[in-house]
């Protein structure tokens, strides 16, 4: 029977696909808007993420993002050397800076200021110069994207200047870094020169980067240099998600985004449910026919189940496929870059996608084990 | 699949003994059959005939366990509808009955030798075999050269031929058609009913055909008149020969020609 199933299933072509492509529909609505937005969540730390080096990020104490920063003095790096278990420890400043380009326009600007001697937290992906020329005077590193926001349709040019805070900058090379979750512009820059481009202001560290010593505890190791600085100590992982956290809490990303999955949700269940369920409810009397010639209510919940299977899983596949296809095709746009369906929202809109299967199955085969047979001959 | 004619009762194939129905409930509740009694002789058509609304779906429907009756006793083939239920009665059903439709209630997605071999695969025969069996009856109902043909590509005299198959491709102990003529022209009916004369009598077969089309009455055995929810009449080929010879000859009923041990409800 599972064969008359089948066939049931696959012999109207045109309606077999529009089932398939109902189910792949509401996958993609689920699974790329889910998508978009745990990428675009997973922006808001790759600054984080990037300084792979880095085991602890101290920071000022009523910091609450990567992206609100309140400058600590110099001296606590010093401070965090000192705590037992620290392998080493350095300096490092982010914060927006406006440069003004020698077109006259002003932009916003993320500038980092790297340790002067380890570089820690430098870009790991060149794409042209090299991060050594960062010793020379006056010398920046640009990202790719935030270059082509700068000099729109110009091909990377080594030596092109900038102006902030009346100081000249060479750009020496261009990078290859996780678009931030503001896209502005990333400059990279020594810590010290970085102080000379930044606003002036009493202090201007933003974070002490530690790495541990091997064997050592991070929570304990956290806790140990709050109570010695007083400042904040966290993990990489923590800081990202109180980052996160941050950026869910306090901006309409969430809310937005939370509508629109929402809406990704309930469009791609009735999509996807309404279709099998109507299919089901086509086939109303060829099941009642069935049932008439001896087919058992069991043998029907599996031939249902069995439609199900087929439609959810085709579905689901060619949906997740076609996602992954878009952010494949998207991946040049500065917006999308680095976009892509964690694999978590594949789960996700698997276990959706069955869900909303297995509901209209539930439905359609209620609607057939409540069939009177005797339908046949009407 | 040798039919194995049962002891007791040995000609009857079904027994119905007071059967009511009612639809609905409390004011708009109507009763739409009262009381049947009637037997279906094996090895003959029985014609089940009467005007539009008089219940003869809803009595062969009953008869074919395919809905309760509110109230009587059906027997088939010696075995109590009691005794039948759930799972039993559909594996019951699938096994001993055939049916046809009005509409053919062809599955549009097969072919004609695979929907023929439905009640096989049903049964549980395998596939191929089923097919093989069933390309053999299309080719007794002069469709061999159409098996493969989905009902798409059919006309439906010819649909009602493929529906005759599948309703006798597992030798079913009783048949039962719900005006298998009435969607088709006069020339197709007539095909029709002189296939089921043809393929569908054995001497250990019932043949049930309910019909309004006078037009095929003559391929009764015996014509069963039925109207609001009774039965009115039930006429042998000879008696209705012997009638229609004798313009003035009295009606028969029921208890002339069965007797009043009809009547045991
Ligand atoms: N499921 C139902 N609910 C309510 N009333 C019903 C139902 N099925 C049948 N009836 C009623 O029972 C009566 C008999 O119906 P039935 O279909 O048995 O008649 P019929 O003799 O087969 O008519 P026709 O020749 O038009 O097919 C009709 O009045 C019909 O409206
Ligand atoms: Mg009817």
């Amino acid at each position: 029977m599972n064969w008359v199933a089948w066939k049931m299933l696959t012999g109207d072509r045109t309606k077999y696909l529009g089932i398939v492509f109902g189910v792949a529909f509401g996958s993609v609505l689920i699974a790329h808007q889910t998508s978009i937005f745990v990428s675009l969540m997973r922006r808001t730390v790759s600054q984080i993420m990037d300084v792979a080096d880095a085991d602890v990020w101290v920071m000022n104490e009523n910091v609450q993002s990567v992206d609100e920063l309140r400058p600590m003095p110099d001296t606590e790096v010093s401070v965090v050397r000192g705590v037992p278990g620290v392998a080493w420890a350095v300096g490092m400043y982010k914060g927006m800076v406006t440069a003004r380009q020698p077109n006259g326009l002003h932009r916003q600007l993320i500038l980092m200021g790297l340790d002067d001697n380890t570089l820690v937290g430098a870009p790991r992906e060149m794409l042209s110069g090299s991060l050594a020329d960062l010793r020379q005077p006056d010398a920046v590193i640009i990202d790719k994207a935030g270059y082509s926001y700068l000099f729109p349709g110009q091909p990377f040019r080594l030596g092109c200047t900038l102006e902030m805070n009346d100081r000249r900058a060479v750009i020496v090379g261009m990078c290859q870094a996780s678009p931030p979750f503001q896209t502005f512009p990333v400059l990279f820059t020594r810590y010290t020169v970085a102080r000379q481009y930044a606003p002036p202001g009493r202090n201007f560290l933003s974070f002490v980067l530690v790495k541990m010593k091997p064997g050592t505890d991070p929570a304990q190791l956290c806790q140990q240099i709050g109570q010695r600085t007083g400042r904040l100590a966290l993990t990489t992982r923590q800081f990202a998600w109180m980052t996160v956290m941050y950026y869910i809490k306090s901006t309409g990303i969430p809310i937005n985004f939370g509508i629109t999955i929402a809406l990704g949700f309930i469009v791609g269940t009735a999509i996807a449910g309404q279709t099998f369920y109507l299919f089901t409810i086509e086939n109303l009397k060829q099941f009642g026919n069935l049932k008439a010639m001896g087919v058992t209510n069991r043998r029907i919940i599996q031939m249902i189940l069995l439609q199900a299977i087929v439609v959810g899983g085709l579905g689901y596949g060619i949906g997740i496929g076609l996602s992954a296809v878009f952010f494949e095709l998207t991946k040049d746009v500065t917006h999308l870059a680095g976009f892509q369906i964690p694999w978590q929202v594949a789960l996700l809109t698997a276990v959706a996608v069955s869900v909303i299967v297995m509901l209209a199955s539930i439905l359609s085969i209620r609607r057939v084990l409540v069939l009177e047979p005797a339908v046949v001959f009407r | 699949m040798k039919l194995v004619r049962p002891l007791t009762e040995p000609s009857i194939a079904v027994s119905c003994r007071g059967i009511t129905r009612d639809f609905g409930d409390g004011e708009t509740r109507i009763r739409v059959l009262h009381g049947i009694d009637l037997d279906i002789p094996l090895g003959e058509i029985s014609l089940l005939v009467g005007p539009s609304g008089c219940g003869k779906t809803t009595l062969i429907s009953i008869v074919c366990g395919l809905l309760e009756p509110t109230d009587g006793d059906i027997t088939l083939f010696g075995e109590s509808h009691e005794t039948l239920r759930g799972t039993r009665l559909v594996q019951f059903r699938g096994k001993n009955i055939g049916f046809v439709f009005q509409q053919y209630n062809l599955l549009p997605a097969l072919t004609a030798a695979e929907n023929a071999a439905l009640p096989l695969i049903i049964a549980g025969m395998p596939r191929r075999r089923a097919v093989a069996k069933a390309r053999d009856i299309l080719e007794t109902v002069g469709l061999g050269n159409r098996v493969d043909s989905k009902p798409s590509q059919l006309s439906g005299g010819q649909q009602q031929r493929v529906a005759i198959a599948r309703a006798l491709v597992h030798e079913p102990r009783l048949l039962v058609c719900d005006e298998p003529t009435a969607a088709l022209d006069a020339q197709s009916g007539q095909t029709v009913m002189e296939l089921l004369r043809r393929v569908a009598v054995h001497p250990d077969r019932a043949v049930l055909v309910v019909t309004h089309d006078n037009r095929v009455f003559e391929y009764g055995d015996r014509i069963v008149s039925m109207t609001d929810g009774r039965i009115e009449k039930i006429e042998t080929r000879t008696q209705r020969m012997a009638a229609m010879s004798a313009p003035t000859a009295e009606p028969l009923t029921v208890n002339r020609v069965f007797g009043s041990a009809n009547h045991v409800a």
